[in-house]
């Protein structure tokens, strides 16, 4: 295995000890492991990024054109990667699932875009992007990362106007910013509520443009399977043609990993129906360890499930916080009322009241939470289902009375619309249903400063890595650190690695190479023999449940280890049980969706086992031992200050834990306070 | 709801496809139209029955994968994608036609899904602005008129989604390729490749075989992202304007 991996049984020597060890039994402990990319020695943290740019080594043109890079994924990290490396004269092989990179989940984001430009002159600085990341991040987040993605959160969105993406403008024709959750500046750049799809169509053409300049080769409707490493470096991948069929190899002398994240393994959540974690996992399971993956992002404005026909959750962007405000009934009573009869001293504006300061504008992570209790408690408004009414107002009628309906439709009209198309109600004229919904994980792949996993040659950008965000990310970071891993980070540090390729050239007979190719081979046989009785989606759907129940909002050690025991034998059961009919030589919709189910049963239980080792409560990871008295999250940074980094082991072995201890040198570590 | 849904079914692209009748019971009005053919897949799934394949993603109307002829129309009734069309758009009882987009450059693969890969070599043949990484001057060194830059945007919201072809008599790409003209064209950064884009761009859609514009319409009426249809007069404009200064 891998170098990390150790038999002593200890406790590596960061942060301290931990006063319980709830997840014994489940893991063993690994040595310690650190960062060594940045550097760290050199001066402040303002000029880390500075040096190791010039430290990192070059390739001259003429040898770039001889290094083979692939790239899988093409969200915003994916295609902007691809668009630069192949700018840069590498031969670029991109990868896709979808029928255009262009469809990529990135597409979806719909609030905005942070930068630290201060055009508003209020008193905005790289250091406060960078400030606000890591205290919103609850401190669970690498400083050097955080601090270099604020720095070149401004070259950001240069590049973006030059391509020529319409962000919002004044009368004056300059660009408009807006205020997002969890921060007290506005720098927050937008194109109306599709910000995402407009950065993604930028990134996209850019791309394109090097498919053209033949750079760059796409492969869409190609799923990555396997990862093949070969003498210890990342070499490629096994791809299936989703069309034929066909198992596909495809060599390079680097591989970078823009896949996105793992909010599926939830079954409802509010991404893309094909978002998934195999790419990742493959990877996982060949030696790269996986950070904190119980980290994962409750966003509190999504319209609330209706029934168990339910496929996805949709997000209304948390820009609408801005002008909204949420609410419930002081009386339970009223839950059924028309919310327009209750009169103001009878409704609960319970952001407003618990957090004077930041109100309606909490970080996600506070918000979501306290949706939960006032539901909980029986105040929830919205579709009864299974018993409790799981939905909060989120009301315009004070932003329409004080702006004009002219306003709020020129900042929000396309949500709204949204709204009314899927609910049938008219946000103007009845406040909206929200509740929270699975949207993000902050956990991903351990990457370095230089985004490279523990696999050499493997390197994961955009939320497929876990660098960032900590244990809960701020509004308008996402698409951020998606475009400055993959326009300005990863084409700086992936030439370092490359200076020492070509590699030696490896042929598809390469032992290595035909054993990945027989175990993606094989895996498809059995999913296609197996002729049991139950669909893949209806396993899915139920693992989902288990995570949402055990693994969401609230998370406590008993429920945990029930989690674990209820997806290993549900897990058991898929691999005996479930259903795929065709064959593997076509396009087969449920057999894409059972390889990628096998994988979150796997992701799921490690979640949980992460979740359960983790015995305090940060960002949106809360567990319900580590709270305060008025219960608020507790952090324990004594114990607890380390990226949890696990290495697989083999099947049926415990993972092991390996701790990255966090060092802040440019912030003080404190507990958040947002009343 | 009981529906009677009547669904294109060809294996792959080499072979003949039909119409097959299938029976559906408990659908409900909240359900989107594709949770309501997952419920028929789980249906034919239990039945041994290989599942309809149909193309859908994000299901939040914006990547633009999901497509469907519905009765004649694309994306269905509504001005909508179809993963925003409800079930409460029909009624209990009704008899539904679903049938993949139907154009010579958009190929079906199986069932309900084509190959819409000639909108990307459309956009490689100049549907961008070149501007290498790094290369930009600050954002705020060239100010754009907000008129300009809300038709860019009305033009930029394009997903691509191929409903424009699919309702078009002529199999016409022009609302696609004029959304890209458009997008490009109003923005000052935009300017340098005007001509030779909109030229390069209706050069490959014709050689991918969409038909011409005759200024029917039907495009702009299906578009869910309601692109105006003006956009296909600044195409034949800026086409115009490009071939009469020799490109």
């Amino acid at each position: 295995m891998s170098e990390f991996h150790s038999d002593v049984d200890t406790h590596g020597d960061a942060p301290g000890q931990q006063e319980y060890d709830d997840a014994a039994g489940y893991y063993r402990h690994g040595e310690p492991i650190a960062d060594s990319k940045a550097p760290t020695g050199s001066g402040p943290i303002d000029q880390w990024w500075g040096t190791r740019k010039f430290e990192a080594r070059m390739a001259n043109p003429a040898k770039r054109r001889t290094l083979s890079v692939i790239i899988v994924g093409t969200g915003l990290a994916g295609a902007s990667a691809a668009a630069t490396l192949g700018e840069a004269g590498y031969q670029v092989k991109s990868f896709c699932y979808q029928d255009s990179p262009r469809r990529a989940h990135s597409i979806a984001a719909q609030g905005g875009i942070n930068a630290a430009k201060n055009y508003k002159s209020d008193g905005d600085s790289v250091h406060r992007l960078f400030y606000d990341t890591v205290k919103g991040g609850d401190y669970r987040s690498r400083e050097s990362n955080v601090y270099r993605l604020a720095e070149v959160s401004v070259n950001i969105i240069d590049q973006a106007v030059a391509q020529g993406v319409p962000f919002a403008r004044e009368y004056g024709g300059l660009l408009d910013n807006r205020s997002f959750g969890g921060v007290q500046v506005s720098r927050t750049f937008y194109a109306r509520g599709q910000t995402g799809q407009q950065l993604l169509i930028g990134a996209y053409q850019a791309m394109e443009r090097q498919v053209a300049a033949g750079t760059v080769q796409a492969f869409t409707r190609h799923e990555m399977l396997e990862l093949i490493v070969v003498d210890g470096k990342a070499r490629g991948i096994i791809a299936r043609d989703l069309v034929t069929g066909e198992v596909e190899t495809h060599l390079a002398d680097v591989v970078v990993l823009a896949t996105g994240g793992y909010g599926n393994v939830y079954y409802l959540s509010t991404n893309a129906m094909g978002s998934n974690v195999t790419a990742s996992w493959r990877a996982y399971r060949k030696g790269a360890l996986m950070a904190n993956p119980a980290f994962t992002q409750i966003h509190p404005t999504c319209i609330p499930v209706t029934g168990t026909h339910q496929s996805k959750l949709t997000l209304m962007s948390e820009s609408l916080r801005n002008d909204g405000r949420i609410w419930v009934p002081k009386n339970p009573a009223d839950c059924t009322k028309d919310p327009r009869e209750i009169p103001e001293e009878d409704r609960d504006y319970y952001l407003e009241r618990i957090y004077p300061s930041f109100g309606n504008l909490v970080p996600r992570d506070i918000a979501s939470r306290a949706a939960k209790y006032v539901c909980d408690e029986g105040r929830g408004v919205g579709p009864e289902v299974d018993g409790v009414r799981r939905g909060v107002y989120l009301d315009f009628s004070e932003a329409i009375n004080r702006l004009g309906r002219a306003a709020i439709e020129e900042k929000y009209g396309n949500l709204f619309d949204m709204y009314q198309q899927i609910t049938a109600e008219d946000p103007y004229a009845v406040p909206m249903l929200i509740y929270p919904a699975v949207h993000y994980v902050m956990g991903g792949l351990w990457v370095d400063y230089d985004l490279q996993s523990s696999i050499p040659g493997l390197f994961v950008a955009g939320e497929a890595n876990f660098s960032d965000h900590g244990a809960n990310r701020l509004g308008a970071s996402a698409l951020m650190q998606g475009l400055a891993d993959g326009y300005f980070v990863l084409p700086n540090t992936i030439r370092d690695y490359l200076a020492d390729g070509p590699f030696e050239k490896i042929s598809e007979d390469h032992p290595e190479v035909v054993a990945a190719r027989e175990a993606v081979q094989k895996r498809i046989n059995h999913f296609l023999d197996v002729n049991g009785t139950r669909s893949v989606d209806s396993y899915h759907r139920e693992l989902g449940n288990i995570m949402w129940e055990y693994c969401g909002m609230e998370r406590t050690a008993e429920g945990l280890r029930k989690a674990i025991d209820l997806i290993r034998s549900l897990r058991e059961d898929f691999w005996r049980n479930v259903k795929v009919l065709g064959t593997s030589e076509s396009l087969n919709q449920s057999l894409e969706k059972a390889g990628r189910v096998a994988d979150f049963f796997e992701l799921g239980e490690l979640m949980c086992i992460d979740a359960l080792n983790r015995r305090e409560s940060c960002g949106g990871h809360f567990r319900a031992e580590s709270q305060t008295e008025d219960g608020e999250a507790l952090r324990h940074d004594d114990q607890y200050a380390y990226v949890a980094a696990w290495e697989f082991t083999g099947d049926g072995e415990l993972p092991v834990l390996h701790k990255e201890n966090l060092v802040y040198t440019a912030i003080e570590m404190k507990q958040r306070s947002y009343k | 709801m009981r529906l009677t849904l009547r669904i294109w079914r060809q294996p792959d692209a080499k072979s003949e496809g039909r119409l097959h009748t299938y029976e559906l019971d408990d659908v409900s009005p909240d359900m989107s139209f594709l949770e309501m053919l997952d419920v028929l897949n789980e249906q034919l799934n239990a039945e041994g029955e290989e599942p309809v394949a149909f193309d859908s993603d994000c299901r939040e109307g914006i990547c633009g994968m999901c497509s469907l002829m519905i009765d004649g129309e694309a994306h269905g009734p509504e001005r909508t994608t179809t993963c925003q069309l409800h079930m409460r758009s029909f009624a209990d009882g009704d008899t539904i036609t679903i049938e993949p987009w139907r154009a010579d450059p958009f190929p079906v693969l199986r069932d309900l899904v084509v190959d819409r890969s000639a909108f990307d070599r459309i956009i490689q043949a100049g549907g961008y602005i070149s501007v290498n990484t790094g290369a930009a001057p600050d954002a705020h060194s060239i100010p754009v008129a907000k008129d300009h830059a809300d038709r860019a945007f009305d033009a930029a919201t394009c997903i691509s989604c191929g409903a424009c072809v699919a309702a078009c008599p002529n199999g016409s790409a022009s609302l696609f390729v004029g959304a890209k003209v458009t997008h490009l064209g109003e923005l000052p950064q935009g300017q340098a490749e005007r001509h030779h884009r909109v030229v390069s761009m209706t050069a490959q859609a014709d050689a991918e075989g969409f038909g011409g514009c005759t200024n029917i319409g039907e495009c702009a009426g299906a578009c869910p992202k309601e692109i105006p249809l003006d956009v296909i007069s600044q195409l034949n404009h800026d086409l115009r304007k490009a071939m009469q200064q020799g490109y």
